[in-house]
């Protein structure tokens, strides 16, 4: 029995798991998928938003920039990979200029920090390779970059840690409640909690509609990306949006903290919403429209595309509610979701505290997470690092400079990677412009001797995505 | 301090390591970032090496292994299991491994020997889900032959590049049914001897000007389909044809991997993705050479085995009596050429210089000219050439000679 049950392991999930992990409370975190950051937060822009887009007096904006101010603290303690880039939204035209006019005074009543608007000279002496067509800019100093898995995983390992129980494969399909006490079922498992906290993305309507009458849809909005090689990483300084449309924030070109470039996305509605697959069509609509922005970017030096689903709905706001008895909703998690994170944690912590749970702090916790970063470390650390364990003296990761220790530490970690992708999400071997061609079989390896498992066990990604099939020469 | 410091332990690093010492210098060391010498030849368990320069045909790793023998008679050192991390101006190494740590190591000389890397799904945009079972042929080639397993038994094949078509075979005789290969040019990128040995001695299919434009699946590819394409490869509606496999191997290209190169400030040729060399392989950064796939692509280890042989022979050359002063001759491109290696040639003693080159299409009776000053000052005759088999030819030193600082290599058809 646990006092609070979150389901979604995504970076709502979380970030409560880790906000929640202080307190004197039973906890436990559930995803239908094998590991954490499985949804929307593996695979969306990874921009950390200023806030001056959302409308004021909305909970986007007061979350996004509080979560913004937030993310610049917690991505220190818990070495999670983020820059304080600052992000610009280009006008083309007079129209759009007055835009980003109305742009600026949302930010200013949404209380985003020392933004400003750029004349056009401002811009190109920031951002050399913007398009010379721009009029003018919003510039928004306090918007960031991060790396969106780690930021969850930090939260996880973290929130582990400290007690946080995290279960995996495990699909909820059935919510029923006796007495005081939720029931949270799988096909094979269930789970008893006082408190249930909804954090499932794209499929937080149907777990609310598991237990409350449905009073929000959501409308999963496919985002399809570009991710290009370090050699186009400076083409952008700041993260470079377009004025905003109907459809969301458009079309955005900007440096990620891996130092590679980022290009994407467009929003296509889905009625599937697990199918994250990109399609040439859109693919081409993304390089013409970012073309607009910066026209020079080499597309014979991506290394990669995706797509991500994003939890929109029919509510022009995030949806944070109690949907029944001592059962929170944070749905309908959309753009600055990511951004706002922290934020949507601690509300969901004062709505935990409003409705009676107890929340006393625990005597000692953990609060900050350590990793090695091999690549980051000076010449002296490096050699220390070796010396106190030789296995970050083998280079992996050719392309990114990962060593085995730092494979072998994210395998090791409180939530550990199981999977090839795991490892890449932790550590970011595979992650460059090989794409794991070289460095994959050796993961594998790894993989199968830390957890003692054969080859043949070792996936890619989820449950099913074997690499391997069989022996070429099975044993007589 | 070392003579030369070699960056590889393949075919490149292990004929320009040998042939330095062979012309006299002393205190030579190879970093390998392997566990084994050898490189790439130690998954390339099929026959077909060594023809031109052993006289003989040899399997990869037997191809290496002669190498690693003759350098047993050497006192060349090697570090296996060790990456270099840095290559500076000064011609300082920096590299770690495990037992040594992190070292920083000075060389008079270095050679360049990286080899190349293969170009993946996401450099060339091919759209659908992202589900297990893409794999570029080289690393299905190492999970196979090195590893000892299969990545898949129902194939499809996306580019006609040597490593796919060797691996349409081996998969073939592994067991594994290999449906098509797909290749989105009008002509084949490998060499005519595997379109034939590899895919037309197996019953499979090759569809040249066509692309893959959707990869199904959730967790293991399930489908793909397949479309021709225009002359400016965009897929063609309504051409579509689906292929239930569970496995696509990519076999679209090479890039040399040139990191360090560029670390070091060597000027870089965007056509080959490999350093500016001159005749004897040396790069725009004075004492540091560069050869094999690192410099640009080559279609047979042979010939890899021998323009590194020069880059060895005259990295010890640069040791023992430093930079040599001499006029230089630009190379330029002229009409059917995608590069030429060397892009720079120095008017020293040579008897002649090779030039090697591609071609940008199949053509029939042409003729090579070397062009200087807008005059043809030298002509070769060939019967066919292709963009998967490489070019070279031969300029005396006559020729040069009477060449002004800059000649043009131009192709014309005469069918």
């Amino acid at each position: 029995m646990f006092d609070v049950v979150i389901i979604g392991a995504g970076v709502i999930g979380c970030a409560t798991a880790y906000k929640l992990s202080k307190y004197n409370l039973k906890v436990c975190v559930l995803d239908k998928e094998n590991d954490v950051a499985m949804g929307a937060t593996r695979a969306n822009s990874a921009i950390i938003h200023a806030g001056y887009d959302p409308e004021p007096d909305t909970l986007m904006a007061r979350l996004n920039v509080d979560g913004c101010a937030q993310a610049k603290e917690l991505a220190k303690k818990l070495s999670v990979p983020y820059k304080n880039v600052g992000s610009m939204v280009l006008a083309f035209s007079d129209e759009e200029a007055a835009t980003v006019q109305k742009l600026y005074e949302r930010g200013v009543k949404n209380g985003v920090p020392d933004i400003t608007v750029l004349s056009a000279e401002e811009v190109f002496e920031r951002e050399p390779n913007v398009s010379r067509e721009v009029v003018c800019a919003l510039w928004a100093p306090s918007a960031g970059i991060i790396s969106p898995w780690e930021y969850a995983i930090a939260f996880a390992e973290t929130a582990n840690k400290n007690g946080t129980e995290f279960v995996f494969d495990f699909e909820v399909k059935d919510i029923k409640k006796e007495g005081d006490v939720w029931e949270i079922s799988s096909c094979d498992k269930s789970v008893k909690a006082k408190y249930v906290i909804n954090a499932a993305g794209v499929y937080s309507d149907k777990i609310h509609e598991m237990v409350a009458e449905a009073n929000f849809e959501i409308i999963p909005s496919k985002g399809q990306y570009y991710l290009l090689d370090k050699i186009e990483g400076k083409k952008a300084n700041c993260t470079l949006f377009q004025c905003p449309s109907k459809v969301g924030k458009g079309v955005l070109v900007s440096p990620t903290v891996h130092g590679n470039l980022i290009v994407g996305p467009d929003a296509t509605t889905s009625d599937n919403r697990d199918k994250v697959n990109t399609t040439g069509q859109q693919l081409d609509f993304v390089r013409n429209t970012a073309g607009k922005s910066v026209s020079n970017i080499n597309y014979r030096n991506s290394i990669r595309n995706f797509a991500g689903m994003r939890a929109n709905s029919n509510i022009d706001d995030f949806i944070i509610q109690v949907a029944a008895d001592n059962f929170i909703d944070l749905a309908g998690i959309k753009s600055p979701g990511l951004s706002a994170a922290p934020a949507i944690a601690d509300e969901a912590i004062k709505i935990l505290a409003s409705i009676g749970a107890e929340l006393t702090e625990k005597e000692s916790y953990v609060d900050s997470r350590e990793k090695v970063v091999f690549k980051e470390l000076s010449a002296k650390e490096k050699a220390e690092v070796i010396k106190k364990n030789p296995l970050y003296g083998r280079i992996i990761c050719r392309c990114e400079t990962i060593t085995e220790g730092e494979i072998v530490d994210a395998i090791h970690a409180p939530i550990g990677a199981r999977t090839i992708d795991g490892v890449k999400r932790r550590c970011n071997a595979g992650m460059g412009r090989c794409q794991g061609g070289f460095c994959g079989p050796k993961v594998l390896e790894i993989i199968s001797r830390e957890l003692n498992i054969s080859p043949l066990e070792v996936k890619k990604d989820k449950n099913g995505s074997n690499v391997l099939v069989s022996e070429t020469k099975e044993e007589k | 301090m070392f003579d030369i410091i070699v960056l590889g332990g393949g075919p490149a690093g292990l004929s320009a390591a040998y042939s330095a010492w062979k012309a006299g210098a002393e205190k030579i060391l190879i970093i390998e970032r392997d566990k084994e010498l050898g490189g790439i030849l130690n998954q390339c368990v099929h026959n077909g090496f060594g023809l031109h320069y052993f006289k003989e045909e040899l399997t990869g790793p037997e191809y290496a292994q002669r190498f690693i023998e003759m350098l047993k008679s050497t006192n060349v050192e090697v570090k296996l299991d060790t990456m270099v991390l840095d290559v500076s101006e000064n011609k300082v190494v920096s590299a770690v491994n495990s037992v040594d740590g992190f070292m920083t190591l000075e060389a008079k000389a270095i050679i360049l020997a990286m080899g190349c890397r293969e170009r993946t799904r996401g450099a060339i945009a091919i759209p659908g889900d992202r589900p297990a079972g893409v794999y570029t042929a080289g690393s299905a080639q190492k999970y196979l032959n090195i590893d000892g397993y299969m990545v898949g038994k129902r194939v499809l094949i996306l580019g006609s590049g040597d490593i796919g078509l060797i691996m349409a075979r081996r998969m073939t005789l592994e067991g594994a049914k290999v449906l098509a290969c797909v290749e989105v040019m009008p002509y084949s990128g490998g060499l005519n001897r595997n379109i034939v040995q590899c895919l037309n001695d197996f019953d499979i299919p090759l569809y040249l000007s066509h692309t893959i434009v959707d990869i199904q699946g959730k967790e293991r590819v399930e489908k793909v389909i397949v479309a021709k394409v225009d002359e400016s490869r965009r897929p063609i509606n309504g051409t579509e044809m689906e292929f239930d496999c569970d496995t696509v191997l990519l076999s679209v290209g090479l890039i040399p991997e040139n990191e360090l190169t560029r670390g070091a400030g060597i000027e870089m040729d965007g056509r080959t993705n490999g350093a500016v060399v001159f005749e004897n392989m040396e790069t725009s950064l004075e004492g540091v050479f560069a050869c094999g796939n690192v410099v640009h692509v080559h279609d047979l280890v042979d010939y890899v085995t021998a323009e590194s042989a020069r880059a060895g022979e005259a990295a010890a050359e640069y040791v023992k009596s430093g930079e040599k002063n001499a006029e230089i001759v630009t190379v330029k491109n002229g009409e059917g050429v995608t590069y030429t290696v060397p892009q720079k040639i120095r008017r020293t003693d040579n008897k002649f210089t090779e030039v090697f080159f591609r071609v940008n299409r199949v053509m029939a009776d042409s003729k090579i000219n070397v062009v200087s000053n807008g005059e043809v000052i030298a002509t070769f005759k060939r019967e066919h050439m292709a963009p998967g088999e490489m070019e070279k030819i031969i300029i005396p030193k006559k020729i040069l000679d009477s060449a002004s600082a800059e000649i043009t290599i131009e192709t014309k058809c005469e069918g």
